[in-house]
């Protein structure tokens, strides 16, 4: 129970579904400073306190998790390493692999509970299969298709078929005073929201190129090249403008040389993606291409697309281009389906 | 329910919330200087003086306060202002290393903004000040000297008496907080030697929010807070009343039926331990196993979280404690514990267990018969842990 809406909701429906249902809010701030001042962000006091009274009003145990030196082992740790190898990771799909279906469900098996319900914004029915939740805009899967079957078997996702207005109507509802707090957005463990100080606290600055991909000349410098993403375009401050005028994205980070290379839109689309680490949810294995649609990135737009599994790999034949595929992310493939599309697998793009 | 967590709050007794709601019933401000303000302030004087008799203090010495962590910071912040204006030089906060965080946290707060110098007197494996250190650290310069009677996490009663003689001798006020011993000990005010001591009504069978300390009439504090004077002028604020009078009963009664209590609960106790060690071999008992407070039992689980044994206990109805616990429940490792000499994985895996006027063998045999799957469940959610 973050102290948030979501999951104070969850948690009652779970309680209301006849559960025994215990409240656990994780505390990932390693700092217990964090605890007793309220510093902004979340894990702060506020939200611990916000979650123990909807835990109170829900009418259920309620413990804080000290979840703090894995979380900054597995996500932020990560965090720090993936965009420094040039990659842009996603910490939510992490923390929800690493800690909140790993290290916080395993303890809880341990300590004789059946699973973990959270407020995440996905269905998981009774066939097991994960699919979207019914309010798109508010859709979770992604984030979550990185389960494997055994952290899905021990799941519970009971806000999948409820938009976010509903949630929020029922916890007014039952009395929850969460029930109008903002939504959360940025990186839970980047309070101001700013991602390129926050890696430079930790990196350094190391000044290097920005390279043009089709002239292969220097045409401005970066601060540090974990800076930038694939497909990015703004911030870039690159003095020379491109022949054609038009502007210019970025289109690859290499950590070896430092450098960041930058071209014109087209140069970003790709048609072939492929991922490290499958995890296959859908049903068996299958033993040949797969009919699908790809999700590359959180909230992004799925692409048709034609998926095979081979040699430790998911690879992803689009059926139209996409822009902006950048490593790290996760490419998710979904079967489309009336009552939901549902997951059938995902990798970490490479 | 088996409430083994009487240190944190125990029930009120029943004559307290009687002579609670008698008063509730009446109006008056004990400050008014007309019959209803005579009338409140009879019963907040002869509370006083039943207090005082059943502490050993002039009535006097009793300065009503709104708890224990405020008559523990009046001493502790009061004492040191007071002594340092008479003689710039005296800075010096000699405390207990297992204090409670009232007074903990009071000295550290004077360090931090008020230049004080803290010396923090070690405990030996049980818990206990050995008095030679404290004899070693007086000087000139010390302000005062705080220790307290009984410790509320491992029950480990002081040598209070002593260390109060040795800050006599040196003419330094001697601060005891003992929210945890009475009713459980016999306290004397005046025969401890103390300057100044410290008692709650929640620990006794009162009502929360009120305490006192005994403040000795030659010892000058300086207030904490500022108003109408109440209280010799150390203490402002509206007297209340109906709190002080049900605290009183509440002290009063406790203090008349300790010897029989202490009986009754060691005896109680001493079957927990008993069961306990039966069903979980390993067990350490913490403490000191004769110089301890009759209701108290403290273990550390080999293996376990005392966090996960608490949360799989209270699952079963059984309610108990890990000690410190900040705000947003974020368990720290004992402060106790870890001044004992242990590691921090033994402080982690340890839980309080307190016994009161209300416990019968009954609680003790819910705890019993609930350990052995939860040590169990706690010992898996302990491995996977350390595993990784
Ligand atoms: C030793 C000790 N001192 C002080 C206090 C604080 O007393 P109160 O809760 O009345 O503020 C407690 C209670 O938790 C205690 O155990």
């Amino acid at each position: 129970m973050s102290g948030g809406v979501d999951s104070a909701v969850a948690a009652a429906r779970a309680a209301a579904g006849g559960h025994d249902v215990t409240g656990v809010h994780l505390a990932l701030s390693r700092n217990p400073q964090t605890y007793r001042s309220g510093a902004r962000g979340c894990c702060t006091l506020e939200d611990s306190r916000d979650a123990r009274r909807a835990a109170d009003v829900i009418g259920i145990p309620f413990y804080v998790w000290d979840m703090a030196d894995r979380f900054h082992e597995d996500v932020v740790d990560d965090f720090v390493a993936e965009y420094a190898a040039g990659r842009t990771p996603n910490p939510c799909l992490r923390c929800n692999e690493k800690i909140k279906f790993a290290a916080v469900l395993d303890r809880a098996i341990a300590l004789g509970f059946d699973a973990v319900v959270t407020g995440h914004h996905a269905r998981l029915g009774a066939d097991g299969l994960l699919r979207r939740s019914v309010d798109l805009a508010k859709d979770q899967s992604y984030v979550l298709a990185v389960l494997t079957r055994e952290q899905l078997d021990r799941s519970m996702f009971p806000l999948g078929d409820t938009t976010k207005a509903q949630v929020r109507e029922e916890a007014a509802a039952r009395g929850l005073s969460v029930a109008d707090k903002p939504d959360s957005h940025d990186i839970c463990f980047i309070a101001d929201g700013d991602t390129r100080g926050f890696l430079a606290d930790r990196l350094g600055e190391e000044p290097g190129d920005i390279v043009d991909a089709l002239t292969g000349a220097v045409v401005g410098s970066h601060a540090g090249a974990y800076g930038y993403t694939v497909g990015q375009r703004r911030g870039l401050n690159i003095g020379v403008p491109a022949p054609d005028g038009k502007p210019r994205y970025v289109l690859s980070i290499t950590p070896v040389t430092n450098t960041v290379t930058v071209g014109p839109v087209e140069a970003l689309e790709v048609s072939t993606v492929s991922g490290e680490r499958p995890v296959w949810t859908g049903g068996a294995l299958p033993d040949g291409p797969v009919e699908c649609e790809v999700q590359l990135r959180a909230h992004g737009t799925p692409v048709p697309a034609v998926v095979t599994l081979q040699d430790g790999a998911l690879v992803a034949s689009l059926r139209s281009p996409a822009r902006g595929v950048a490593p790290g992310q996760a490419v998710v493939a979904y079967r489309p389906d009336a009552a939901g599309d549902i997951v059938l697998g995902s990798a970490t793009i490479r | 329910m088996a409430y083994l967590d009487h240190a944190a709050t125990t029930p009120m007794l029943d004559e307290a919330i009687e002579a609670y709601a008698a008063t509730a019933r009446e109006v008056g401000n004990p400050s008014s200087l007309h019959a209803a303000g005579r009338c409140a302030r009879r019963h907040v004087e002869e509370s006083r003086e039943r207090i005082a008799a059943a502490l050993g203090s002039r009535p006097s010495e009793v300065i009503f306060t709104g708890g224990g962590t405020e008559a523990d910071n009046l001493a502790v912040k009061g004492i040191f202002w007071a002594r340092r204006a008479e003689s710039p030089g005296r800075i010096r906060v000699i405390a207990s290393a297992v204090e409670h965080h009232a007074v903990l946290d009071s000295v550290e707060w004077l360090v931090r903004h008020e230049g004080a110098v803290a010396t923090w007197l070690p405990v030996d494996p049980a818990g206990k000040v050995d008095p030679a250190t404290l004899a070693e650290a007086l000087d000139d310069d010390v302000a005062l000297v705080t220790a307290m009677w009984a410790n509320n996490e491992v029950g480990t009663v002081q040598p209070v008496a002593d260390l109060a003689a040795l800050a006599a001798a040196a003419k330094v006020p001697f601060h005891t907080d003992a929210v945890q011993a009475v009713g459980q000990v016999p306290v004397d005010f005046a025969a401890s030697g103390a300057a100044a001591l410290t008692v709650t009504g929640h620990k006794v069978g009162g009502p929360v929010g009120v305490g006192a300390l005994l403040l000795g009439r030659d010892v000058t504090v300086t207030p904490l807070s500022h108003g109408g004077g109440q209280e010799r002028d150390v203490r402002s604020g509206t007297l209340d009343a109906p709190g002080i009078v049900a605290f009183a009963v509440a002290v009063e009664t406790s203090v008349k039926t300790q010897r029989e209590y202490a009986a009754r609960v060691s005896a109680l106790r001493d079957a927990l331990v008993a069961g306990v060690r039966g069903v979980v071999p390993d067990v350490i008992y913490n403490g000191d196993p004769v110089d301890r407070l009759p209701s108290n039992a403290h273990f550390s689980f080999p293996g376990c979280e005392g966090d996960a044994l608490l949360l799989l206990l209270d699952a079963q109805g059984v309610a108990c404690s890990t000690g410190s616990a900040c705000s947003a429940g974020v368990a720290q490792p004992s402060h106790v514990l870890l001044a004992m000499g242990n590691a921090d994985d033994r402080a982690r895996s340890s839980l309080r267990f307190t016994l009161g006027h209300t416990s019968t063998q009954a609680d003790v045999d819910a705890l019993i018969s609930a350990l052995p799957a939860a040590v169990e469940r706690a010992r898996r959610a302990g491995m996977i842990k350390s595993s990784r």
